[in-house]
């Protein structure tokens, strides 16, 4: 089957970014949304047929769907062997994500009509969602290393633009910033990790020959730990995740576009793809972030608990959420997803179904901020008579999220809780208790907004309103994928080893991950269901040094700020200016000085008297025939 | 006529032509010709040179020619292009043609204003044809003085003094570079001073070459803002008016690097080999200390000096990694940061033409009033931090990867050095971008404010032209820069 | 006869007379008075050793009566210039004259 039309998914978009973004205002702000949305759409018709084709057309001999490279070009080359390639690479991973990217940002795209209505800058949005697509298509579907990392910049600058998308906004603007440049702090160590990987393997493609790999064995673990902390950079890995939680500032839908669904998964993508090789030459390395993921994962859940904010929470829950995925991949000690390779398909169908639910969760944010007009769970509680869509929705993608049976969640972390049983009973454990932790931070926020204590002065100044239709249509698909995603026979199309793999629940793990999520439900609903919050309240004065430090996500914005602030502009960057402006540049106007001064000071030799210039002239004289004499 | 003789007459006839205009139009209309010519022109060399490539003619040098001028010192008026230069011509009019639109506004003493820009144009482009030293060397000269009136008398600011720190410091950079140049001459046996003869020749004692190649080198490096030598380029960029500040910080800049490979590199290779690391560390230094200080200036021109202080280091770093690749990279850099540069000083200059402030504590919520430069202007700060699609990805990428093909712990711990600049890059650019244009507008005066005019707006479309084509579609670029570089690589390396 | 060296003697003692005063003396004219000094010094050289150590040679004296000549042209020239400084500045102090000077 020819794929060469796949080039279009990549420059669709693009083009439609250039269109809007050249004629900006000229455009009415419908006119730019239904390109867009119109693009977009295309684009995703082309994604899901491109999935029907890529598994319609089956295994070849030795039973793994064949990657494929339907389109490559060089774009700029290094050396005769080094050179970025610009190209669609087909294989199971990138199909999947290639659909799940088209879905949400399609999803995005339609609610965003209703959600951004009436912006300032409508046109400018939709340009950069173009952008953002088709940055993050060209990522997943990179043909090498180095088409990834192009493409990886470029999902980090539409981010920023979108994040400082209220540009007039300081916290906006602050938090775009953050995430840019954290973020590129992060990459700055992908980028050495690719200069390693290139130098030694001689390739930027992600499967070298052998006898190249032989070669740089011992330098992999290191090329492999540094484009990981790329990955730990965008995927929000601690102690990196800082700018996730403020990157909320942006549009809601961008949260659930790239905050949520796509982008932040570029990290837990990068391993998969380069999976293969971790396994193969750096195992250390991929344990090493299993057990960042788990930390992350934990330590997420836990500020969750007690954050106030709306998308705050949601986060925080992401980073926890890539946490798992993180932990999926990195308890992986062979490629043979029977023994000890599971977590490479746990971790792929958890991306697949958290884009989903979790989209779904920051666009229902959406629709509840929409309504009230706030962020803060303070002015909601009791909205479930104004918003019965929402509600509904919100409530599915919450079973979801906690791993209820039979909602996506359950299946895709029953198989990572597995996996991590294989690997080590205490890993298994921790994300075991963070997934009932999980459970228990989603239905408290779930309570706090359509349960509990109302807000009716609020609400009666401004009574709640269910969304338009463009924004409850993308709830009730989105709702729905979640629904039935589980029931996907995932490990038939991505394993790590390519070849068909049957899902079976271990009941042992699937019954107490039950038990624990419903705990942490019923733990919730006990605390938080009712109008007063003795309990939660209660434990909040109980134990307020805790509840405050994680409140403040214990502390670690403001050592950022610290290091930043006071270290890196303080003692490095002042003192550099202070050195060029004083010593370096002082050392040249001394020189300029001690030529005028010298000047200055000789300059009564030329006196202009011509009997002085006698007597220098006479003794001149004199001193020449002494010394003639003398010789 | 040899094409290339074009190149320094045309400006000729456009100081001739402005001399005899009489009014603002008319000086106008010279200098649109003019420019508008030089840009067809170096275009046009492009695509001949490309096709010349392309059907096989394998020469280092191309169009050349050369008449006997001086024969006692066998100086020639000799003439000549290889990839590189090719590019640098371009590059060069893109900015005098943007330029010339940049300064549309000027209105005291317009025509003397123009016919220096000319003289100073003419310099450039005849330093970047020239094949014999000593014409080269006078073309550099040619390009230094004018700069010295343009900032002095229509500059803001401390004008006089940045005016004359600026042409002292790179004067005494020209005087090394006299004395280097006979130094070459007359190691070579004073038989010829065409570069590729005296390659070719390639008989200078390596006892000489360690005395002449850092004199060569640091000679050429001030102009190129070698550490600890770039101390006139925040004053001089900060005093000079808009259009000055963009062909010195674009091509006059460019000079330094072009030199230090066509002139110390490739004449004194075995010095250049053996003693290239202590310039490695020097310019690695540059790379990152102007990264650093551009991030606490407040003014915005010192913050894009400083940039420029970082960025022309690491066109120095790269080619003193001495391999095909990384010198590639650096042909690309000049490129890119020339256009780059350019634009941001126009930006500047036209936000600056408004407010009457460079201060970035005082201007903020610029979006809003002046939405075409502001965008524009983001666009020029992505293009800086290298945003892939614009120029200073593709130079950068390459200049590392370059980098990194120097096997030994030294080059690679200069090379993650060099590359925690696209960090620091990305702070003091978002720093700034943040402060002056995002937020609301405190200053009420700012409030009214017009957006770009229509010459503002060609200046600045062309150059992010420039800048987008080089970025999406390098391999041309690449392509033509690699072929010529490798010659003389491996004349270096031999 | 007298010798040559006595009228070497003299204009030695002319020459030197001279060089003091030209820079001793603080006003122009007297200034002007000890260079014509020298010079007349250096005509009594040339007159003396061509007299005796040339006699059949006119250059000496050719050169003396030149050198008499141009030197009028000089004083001519110095007294106007000193004459239009007096009365633009009136005054020929050298010390006084400093309009000119850096």
């Amino acid at each position: 089957m020819d794929f060469t039309y796949t080039v279009l998914i990549l420059l669709l978009p693009f083009l439609s970014f250039i269109l809007i973004g050249l004629l900006g205002t000229k455009l009415k702000p419908v006119t730019a949304g239904i390109i867009g949305t119109v693009v977009t759409g295309i684009a995703a018709a082309l994604s899901y047929y491109t999935a029907f084709g890529y598994f319609g057309a089956g295994r070849d001999a030795s039973g793994v769907y064949p990657t494929m490279i339907p389109w490559n070009t060089v774009w700029l080359p290094f050396s005769e062997t080094l050179h970025i390639d610009l190209g669609v690479m087909l294989d199971p991973i990138s199909v999947m994500m290639l659909v799940v990217i088209s879905t949400v940002s399609l999803m995005v795209h339609i609610y965003s009509f209703g959600y951004m209505k009436g912006e300032r800058g409508f046109q400018r949005y939709y340009a950069f969602l173009s952008l953002f697509t088709m940055s993050m298509m060209g990522l997943v579907v990179a043909t090498n290393i180095f088409q990834m990392y192009l493409f990886w910049e470029l999902v980090g600058v539409s981010s920023y633009l979108l994040i400082g998308f209220y540009y007039t906004k300081k916290e906006a603007v602050a938090a775009s910033k953050k995430a840019f440049i954290v973020t590129r702090f992060a990459d700055l160590g992908f980028l050495v990790g690719i200069l390693f990987y290139g130098f030694y393997t001689g390739t930027f493609s992600f499967t070298p020959d052998a006898p190249a790999l032989g070669a740089a064995k011992a330098i992999l673990p290191i090329a492999l730990g540094l484009m990981f902390v790329g990955g730990a950079g965008k995927s929000a890995m601690f102690p990196l995740h800082i700018w996730l939680p403020d990157a909320m500032e942006g549009p809601t839908p961008v949260s659930a576009l790239i905050h949520a669904a796509t982008m932040v998964v570029a990290g837990v993508y990068l391993v998969a793809r380069m999976f293969p090789l971790f396994v193969e030459y750096a195992p250390d390395v991929l344990h090493l972030t299993a057990y960042v993921g788990a930390f992350t994962a934990l330590y997420a859940a836990v500020v969750a608990c007690v954050q106030s904010d709306i998308k705050r929470v949601l986060a925080f829950s992401t980073i926890s959420q890539i946490g798992f995925m993180i932990v999926a991949l990195g308890v992986c000690t062979s490629s043979d997803p029977h023994a000890g390779g599971l977590g490479y398909m746990a971790s792929m169908f958890h991306l697949f179904t958290h884009a989903m639910f979790k989209a779904l969760l920051f666009l229902c944010a959406g629709c509840i901020i929409h309504a009230v007009h706030s962020n803060e769970v303070s002015a909601m509680g009791g909205l479930r008579k104004y918003l019965p869509v929402t509600h509904a929705t919100f409530l599915v993608a919450c079973l979801a999220i906690a791993g209820i049976w039979p909602l996506s969640g359950f299946f895709s972390k029953d198989e990572i809780i597995t996996a991590c049983f294989e690997f080590s009973p205490f890993i298994g454990v921790t994300m075991t208790f963070i997934a009932g932790l999980t459970a228990f931070y989603m239905f408290r926020l779930y309570y706090g907004i359509f349960w509990g204590r109302e807000n009716k002065a609020l609400h009666a100044e401004h009574v709640p309103h269910e969304a338009p239709a463009t924004m409850t249509v993308p709830l009730v698909f989105l709702a729905v994928v979640t629904l039935f995603a589980g029931w996907i026979p995932f490990g038939h199309f991505v394993s790590s080893d390519g070849q068909a793999y049957t899902i079976h629940i271990n009941t042992t793990v699937a019954i107490v991950s039950l038990c624990v999520a419903a705990a942490g439900i019923a733990l919730a609903t006990w605390m938080y269901m009712r109008e007063d919050r003795k309990v939660a309240d209660g434990l909040a004065t109980r134990f307020s040094g805790l509840h405050k430090a994680a409140y403040h996500r214990f502390y670690i914005d403001e050592i950022y700020q610290f290091i930043t602030h006071r270290i890196i502009f303080a003692c490095i960057s002042s003192p550099i200016a202070w050195f060029d402006r004083h010593v370096v540049d002082g050392f040249m106007n001394g020189m300029a000085w001690v030529t005028e001064k010298t000047s200055w000071a000789i300059r009564y030799m030329q006196s202009g008297s011509v009997q002085r210039y006698c007597i220098w002239f006479l003794g001149g004289v004199l001193g020449l025939v002494i010394l003639l004499l003398l010789i | 006529m040899n094409i290339l003789s074009l190149f320094p007459a045309i400006p000729l006839l456009m100081m001739l032509g402005l001399w005899l205009s009489r009014n603002t139009k008319q000086i106008h209309a010279v200098m649109v010709t003019g420019s508008a010519l030089l840009l067809a022109l170096s275009l046009f060399l492009v695509f001949e040179y490309a096709g010349l490539r392309k059907a096989g003619v394998t020469d280092p040098m191309l169009f050349t020619d050369s008449v006997m001028w001086y024969r006692p010192l066998n100086i020639h008026y000799a003439v000549g292009v290889d990839g590189i230069s090719v590019l640098m011509l371009l590059l060069s009019s893109i900015i005098v043609f943007t330029g010339t639109f940049a300064s549309w506004q000027m209105k005291t003493d317009v025509k003397e204003f123009f016919m220096w820009f000319c003289l100073l144009s003419l310099g450039v482009f005849g330093f970047f044809i020239s094949l014999d030293l000593f014409t080269m060397f006078m073309f550099y000269e040619v390009a230094l003085i004018p700069m010295y009136l343009l900032i002095g008398v229509w500059g803001s600011g401390r004008k006089e003094y940045s005016a004359m720190k600026l042409t002292l410091m790179l004067m005494g950079g020209s005087a090394l570079l006299l004395i280097g140049i006979l130094g070459i001459y007359f190691g070579a046996g004073a038989t010829t001073m065409n570069i590729m003869e005296i390659a070719g020749l390639h008989n200078i004692p390596l006892s000489l070459q360690r005395i002449w190649f850092p004199v060569v080198f640091i000679g050429f490096g001030v102009l190129g803002a070698l550490f600890p030598f770039h101390t006139w380029s925040p004053d001089g960029h900060a005093s000079a008016p808009t259009a000055v500040s963009m062909l010195h910080a674009g091509v006059l800049m460019k000079l330094g690097g072009y030199g230090c490979f066509r002139v110390a590199m490739f004449l004194l290779p075995d010095a250049a080999a053996e003693l290239s690391w202590i310039f490695i560390i020097l310019t690695a230094i540059s790379v990152v200390y102007g990264a650093f200080s551009a991030c606490v200036q407040t003014d915005l021109k010192y913050i894009n000096a400083y940039s420029s202080v970082s960025h022309c280091g690491l066109v120095l770093f790269a080619i003193l990694m001495i391999n095909s690749t990384a010198a590639t990279g650096a042909v690309l850099q000049m490129l890119s940061h020339g256009l780059m540069t350019a634009l941001f000083f126009a930006l500047i200059g036209m936000i600056y033409g408004r407010t009457h402030t460079r201060d970035i504590r005082q201007l903020s919520g610029l979006m809003k009033i002046m939405p075409f430069l502001s965008v524009c202007y983001v666009i020029a700060g992505l293009a800086n931090l290298g945003l892939p699609g614009l120029s200073g990805f593709v130079a950068e990428m390459t200049i590392f990867n370059g980098a990194f093909m120097n096997d030994g712990i030294f080059y690679r711990v200069v090379t993650i050095i060099a590359c925690t600049s696209i960090v620091i890059t990305a702070v003091y650019i978002l720093r700034v971008i943040g402060k002056i244009l995002y937020g609301t507008c405190t200053n009420p005066e700012h409030l009214k404010l017009t957006d770009a005019t229509w010459d503002e707006k060609l200046a600045v479309v062309v150059l992010i032209c420039a800048i987008a084509v080089l970025g999406l579609a390098p391999l041309w670029a690449s392509e033509m820069i690699h072929g010529s570089v490798t010659s003389i690589i491996s004349h270096i390396l031999n | 006869m007298i010798q040559m060296e006595y009228y070497l003697i003299v204009s030695t003692i002319l020459m030197f007379v001279g060089i003091y005063g030209f820079i001793t003396r603080r006003n122009l004219l007297a200034m002007l008075i000890s260079v014509e000094l020298i010079l007349n010094s250096v005509d009594i050289n040339f007159v003396v050793f061509n007299r005796f150590l040339f006699p059949e040679q006119l250059e000496g004296f050719f050169f003396t009566l030149f050198a008499i000549g141009i030197s009028a042209a000089e004083t001519a020239v110095a007294i106007a210039i000193i004459i239009n400084i007096y009365r633009n500045m009136k005054n020929i102090q050298v010390k006084n004259l400093k309009n000119m000077k850096w």
